[in-house]
């Protein structure tokens, strides 16, 4: 008797439990469901913004260039004959250009309207090329060479598809331009080659000749000194406050403060940088030295918190079975904690460097926004950084300018790419079990 | 065993008397508020095992960390009282803790080897000591260490590998060789064998019985016939209370005290 009463209790209760298993099984397939979802929509958002941005950026890493006959005029060049260097460099090498499309295009040569339309094509950056050409190997002087020079950024966005032909829809050229440009594409003079201003020069007004390497090199510059400042201080603060520190109001204030400082927007920390580092300590304006110092700022309570956390997921034993054996506190730290630790405090400090780099605000106040157009050779020269120089293309009217901005942003997402890398490496060869 | 290292550990051992190696007088104990130790007196005896057995909460771990003064890291810990050192007192302004935790070692409750080899393990602290003189000295430390540790024969050839790969058990004898490395006079153990099957457990407690020829021993332990077995002295406290403190035999044969007899019988505990 006593036992079918249990076996109806059983069964009831195991009725009770099915119902709600199905439900659980809803509830967990929904949730499971709305993850999968979620990082969809987030991948979908990033695939939009990488194809747009390459979309758009990857037709600046090539340009336009025309073959021409040059001819190294020795009466132009260097009339005197003495090919000093003062005379070689001050030489008229536009009219070497000049000289190869008159003679290309010889119905332009006594027409002076004709004239300047013709030699607008190409850029100035062709007697630069020349000029640079002769300093290196004077011997060039005499001959005639066949030599790729840049076009004029309209040329190149005319090829490129991103102008009209036609001046009612934007084209700036005239059919006679046209007409000398179909030409030479005909005859084979066109092509698009391998952008390297781009990567080799600074910034440029002529949007063929401009190039990101000059903001690269401040960016580096400006990390190089945020590293070298915000790592040890950052480090030593976290042990301070983690492992020596003891707990009271003062203490509690400090944290809170940090805390708030990871918060504060970077605008303000420009400011900051502007009245002290600049107005106070006089030191030099546009420099990636003093960029480095108010990304130092930025930057300096992201590490502190990273390196508590990663001090405080030590284990606690780790920390008496040092003290047991009669370390002293520093040994401790040095010997077991901070070892421990590093993978964390790496990791923490690369993502605090990422987000240095990725920083305008703090350097337009400081005059990194300054156009400059020298690839600096220290850290105390003007400069700019990668997200000023997108800043500033994205600010250009130049149609050339786009693709450019564009092109700086998958710079830029390269070496954000690169330190992230980095970081993993890093974590992955200091890490160890315990 | 050379006689090298023979002599190196007879060293430690100091005279072979039983007089009261460590003293404690009028121990209190405050966390905060709370009084977790009340007016302690006890006499710890060289070259013999003193149990501590008691209920948890007893505060018998308090005192154990009292006397190497682990109780200092915690925030909000005061000790009062007296606690000596063959006649120091360990809390004198003027003594280093440092060199205070070299006269007493510890081994805790969790197996606790540093990330680190086997060998780096045990030669940490005569490293941080500055006890071997040169690299050939520090081997035959870590190797006598070892040996007296029952260790050596299970891992002399992997003293290269990390001493977290071990055995729970190993890792406890790893710890124990950790600590005699620095040849303390006093070694106290936290529970040593509670996270440990009963084959490791009985091999520690063989190992606790000779080290004692060497070492002054204070141990806490949960398990009864643990402290029966090992043990020459037993204390038994309970709420912060030292209610019973005398030789092991006679505390579980004959308690004075109505209250260790109940714990000792399981009627509480």
């Amino acid at each position: 008797m006593t036992e079918m009463v249990d076996q109806v209790r059983v069964s009831a209760t195991s009725e009770k439990v099915n119902a709600r298993l199905q439900r659980r099984y809803a509830v967990e397939k929904r949730f499971r469901f709305y993850g999968i979802a979620s990082i969809i929509i987030a991948l979908t958002f990033l695939a939009i913004l990488l194809i747009s941005i390459v979309g758009r950026g990857y037709t600046a890493f090539v340009q336009t260039e025309v073959r021409l006959a040059i001819n190294f005029d020795a009466s132009v060049i260097d009339p005197s004959g003495g090919r000093e260097k003062a005379v070689l460099s001050s030489a008229d090498y536009a009219a070497l250009v000049r000289d190869a499309l008159t003679a290309r295009f010889p119905e332009a040569a006594n027409d002076r309207q004709a004239r300047r339309d013709l030699f607008s094509l190409i850029s100035q950056g062709a007697d630069l090329e020349l000029r640079k050409m002769v300093m290196n190997d004077p011997s060039v002087i005499g001959s005639t060479r066949d030599l790729w020079l840049p076009m004029a950024a309209a040329v190149d966005q005319l090829r490129k598809g991103h102008m009209s032909r036609d001046a009612e829809k934007g084209g700036q050229y005239t059919a006679r331009q046209l007409g000398w440009i179909d030409s030479l594409e005909a005859s084979g003079a066109l092509a698009a080659r391998f952008n390297k201003w781009l990567f080799t020069a600074g910034d440029s007004r002529q949007p063929e000749l401009a190039g990101v390497w000059g903001a690269v090199v401040g960016s580096f510059y400006s990390l190089l000194v945020t590293v070298a400042l915000s790592f040890p201080l950052g480090v030593a603060t976290a042990i301070y406050l983690e492992e020596f520190a003891s707990r009271n109001r003062w203490t509690d204030i400090i944290e809170v403060n940090i805390n708030n400082l990871a918060a504060v927007p970077s605008i303000v920390f420009g400011l900051l940088g502007l009245e002290i580092f600049l107005n106070v300590f006089n030191l030099p304006r546009s420099a990636p030295f003093v960029g480095g110092l108010a990304l130092t700022l930025v930057s300096l309570p992201t590490i502190i918190i990273a390196s508590r956390v990663a001090l405080k997921a030590v284990p606690p034993w780790i920390r008496e079975a040092a003290l047991g054996l009669g370390a002293s506190r520093l040994q401790m730290v040095m010997h077991h904690v901070l070892p421990l630790a590093m993978p964390g405090i790496l990791t923490g400090t690369i993502i605090g460097m990422a987000r240095a780099v990725g920083e305008s605000a703090p350097l337009l106040m400081i005059g990194m926004v300054a156009f400059i157009v020298d690839v600096p050779a220290s850290p105390m020269d003007p400069s700019t950084a990668l997200p000023v120089q997108i800043y500033l293309w994205a600010a250009s009217p130049e149609r050339a300018f786009v693709e450019r901005t564009s092109a700086a942003i998958i710079v830029l997402l390269c070496f954000l790419a690169v330190m992230n890398a980095t970081a993993i490496y890093l974590r992955k060869k200091f890490e160890r079990r315990w | 065993m050379s006689l090298a290292s023979e002599s190196y550990f007879q060293q430690s051992g100091r005279a072979l008397t039983n007089a009261a190696k460590v003293t404690a007088r009028d121990v209190n104990v405050y966390y905060g508020d709370k009084h977790a130790l009340k007016a302690v007196d006890l006499n710890i005896r060289a070259n013999e095992v003193t149990a501590l057995i008691g209920p948890s909460g007893c505060g018998k771990s308090t005192f154990l960390r009292c006397l190497n003064r682990m109780n200092d890291l915690i925030d909000g810990a005061r000790v009062t009282g007296l606690i000596t050192l063959d006649g120091d007192d360990i809390y004198d302004r003027s003594l280093d803790v440092v060199q205070l935790r070299a006269r007493i070692g510890m081994v805790f409750q969790k197996p606790n080897p540093f990330p680190k080899s086997i060998f780096d393990n045990v030669a940490y602290g005569p490293r941080i000591h500055g006890l071997a003189q040169s690299s050939a000295d520090l081997e035959e430390i870590v190797v006598t260490s070892l040996q007296r540790a029952g260790l050596y024969e299970e891992v002399k050839d992997r003293l290269v590998e990390p001493g977290t790969g071990l055995s729970g058990g190993q890792q406890q004898r790893l710890c124990i060789a950790r600590a005699i490395a620095v040849s303390p006079e006093v070694i106290l153990m936290d529970e040593p064998c509670s996270a440990l099957d009963p084959i490791a457990t009985a091999k520690v407690e063989e190992l606790i019985d000779e080290l004692r020829e060497n070492f002054t021993i204070v141990i806490v332990t949960h398990s009864m016939q643990q402290a029966a077995r090992v043990s020459q002295r037993t204390a038994f406290f309970h709420l912060g209370v030292l209610v019973e403190f005398g030789d092991t035999e006679q505390i579980f044969t004959n308690p004075q005290q109505k209250l260790t007899q109940g714990y000792i019988t399981g009627r509480f505990g």
